[in-house]
């Protein structure tokens, strides 16, 4: 599955999450639900400078694998795994399990190899008469 | 008689005052930011520490961008 097809099934499963972005490591854009390159751009920026704040606050070697930050305004999350991440907002007082629950699968499914497609197997040829 | 009915009133509205502020003070959300680490452990930043003093504007900037 692609990123744009992850981030769809993302959206259609959840009703919550209003804007979604998955990125790389490096901060290259794999996907987006937002028609404006500059906003998505933006929600990546935040969302490396949350992983990397939150991972500073801990002295050991555990990796941030997901936070959300909750304001009045709205919600942040963020989930992380192998190379990829993605963040995603919604409306205030989310359900946060849910939503987790659903940016892991998108993660997942984006991962995800396509399925190769099945080949048919060919008809048996008609058995000539014998003469 | 009239004593009890005075202190009668003064319990139900007491009663009333207090349930009252005890359900505004626990609806107010405050902001935090959950974090998750690989290890399973989890840290709460609640909104007025050092590290959500960081993070949370973070977030709304982020917010405030995706919204029109």
């Amino acid at each position: 599955m692609d990123a744009s097809q992850a981030l769809a099934d993302l959206t259609e499963i959840s009703s919550q999450i209003e804007a979604a972005v998955l990125f790389d490591d490096g901060g290259a854009i794999l996907g987006s639900t937002l028609d404006d390159t500059a906003a998505a751009e933006e929600l990546v920026g935040a969302a490396t400078a949350l992983l990397a704040g939150a991972g500073e606050f801990r002295s050991g070697e555990a990796a941030v694998t997901q936070l959300e930050a909750s304001t009045q305004d709205g919600s942040v999350f963020v989930v992380r795994d192998e190379g990829r991440s993605v963040v995603a907002t919604t409306a205030p007082d989310p359900t946060v399990g849910l939503v987790f629950y659903d940016l892991k699968s998108c993660l997942h499914g984006a991962a995800e190899p396509e399925k190769p497609k099945r080949r048919r197997r060919a008809a048996p040829k008609a058995e000539e008469p014998a003469e | 008689m009239r004593r009890k009915v005075l202190a009668a009133a003064g319990f139900a509205t007491g009663m009333f005052a207090g349930t009252f502020l005890y359900r505004r003070s626990s609806g107010r959300r405050r902001d935090r930011v959950d974090v998750y680490f690989a290890d399973g452990s989890m840290v709460s930043f609640v909104d007025g520490s050092p590290e959500a003093e960081r993070l949370l504007p973070v977030a709304r900037r982020a917010l405030a961008a995706t919204r029109p």
